[in-house]
C-alpha cells in the first residue's frame, strides 16, 4: 500500500527531503504506526522522528492524531508545531 | 469569507474598503496585523522565511474561519498571511472581523489569531548574527487558543 509523505520546516532540513513515496506494510494502518515503521529504518528518520521529537502530523491536509488511520493515496505530512502569525 | 497565502504586502485600507463593500448593516469593524520584530529571544533578528504547506495552510485558514462564523454573529471575516523573505518592520498577517457590533468582531478577531497560531501550518525561520535558526512553538500560544474551548 503506497503512500505520499511529505516533510516541512526543519523537518524536511533534518530528512533531507520534501517528500517520498512510501510502501506501507498491512500491520501499520495508523498514523502512528506509519512513524513507527519510518523510524525504524534509523539514519536521519530516526533522528528527525524519533521518540521525544516534537512532530505533528496531517493526513489528507487535516491535522492528525497517533489512531488517526492511514490508507492508501492517502498524503501524510509531518511537520514541527506551526509558528505562523 | 476569503483567505489568502501570498508572498505580496497588503494594504489594511483597501482590504477593509473591500470587505465592507457597500453594507451599511455592518457597525464594527475589527482588525489585527501582526509585524516583523527585530528582536527575538534576546536576540537581533535580520530578518526571517515564513515557509507553509500549500493546500492545507488555505484549508486550516478557512476552517478556522468558518469555525468563528460558527460562534459568533459576525458579517465578514478576510484573514491574509504572507509566506516568503521578510525583514523587521514588514507586516506578516491581516485579520478583519466586520459584523453588527464590536463584541463579536472583537471576540472573532482574537479567536481567528489564537487557532491561526497553533492550527495553521506555518513556520518561521530567522536570521540572527548568529546564523539562521526555526523558531520554537510556544506554549502561552497553546494557552491562548486552549482558553476558547472552556465553557
Amino acid at each position: 500500500m503506497s503512500i505520499r509523505i511529505l516533510y516541512f520546516a526543519r523537518l524536511r532540513e533534518d530528512m533531507g527531503i520534501a517528500g517520498e513515496m512510501f510502501e506501507l506494510p498491512a500491520e501499520a494502518s495508523d498514523v502512528k504506526g506509519l512513524r513507527a515503521q519510518l523510524v525504524a529504518r534509523g539514519g536521519a528518520s530516526a533522528a528527525a522522528l524519533g521518540q521525544g521529537k516534537a512532530v505533528r502530523v496531517s493526513v489528507n491536509q487535516d491535522l492528525a492524531r497517533d489512531d488517526t488511520p492511514v490508507k492508501a493515496g492517502d498524503e501524510i505530512a509531518f511537520f514541527p508545531p506551526v509558528t505562523g502569525g | 469569507m476569503a483567505v489568502r497565502v501570498q508572498q505580496a504586502d497588503f494594504d489594511i485600507g483597501a482590504e477593509i474598503a473591500a470587505l465592507c463593500g457597500a453594507d451599511a448593516g455592518i457597525g464594527a469593524i475589527a482588525s489585527f496585523i501582526g509585524l516583523v520584530r527585530d528582536v527575538n529571544n534576546g536576540d537581533a533578528v535580520t530578518g526571517m522565511t515564513l515557509e507553509h504547506y500549500p493546500g492545507m495552510t488555505e484549508r486550516a485558514l478557512a476552517g478556522i474561519v468558518a469555525e468563528a462564523k460558527k460562534r459568533w454573529d459576525i458579517a465578514d471575516a478576510l484573514v491574509i498571511h504572507r509566506v516568503g523573505e521578510l525583514k523587521p518592520l514588514d507586516q506578516i498577517v491581516l485579520v478583519v472581523v466586520t459584523g453588527a457590533h464590536r463584541g463579536a468582531a472583537f471576540a472573532a478577531c482574537e479567536f481567528i489569531m489564537d487557532y491561526l497560531k497553533t492550527q495553521a501550518p506555518f513556520w518561521k525561520k530567522e536570521q540572527t548574527a548568529q546564523g539562521a535558526r526555526w523558531v520554537e512553538a510556544r506554549s502561552d500560544d497553546e494557552l491562548a487558543a486552549e482558553r476558547w474551548n472552556k465553557d
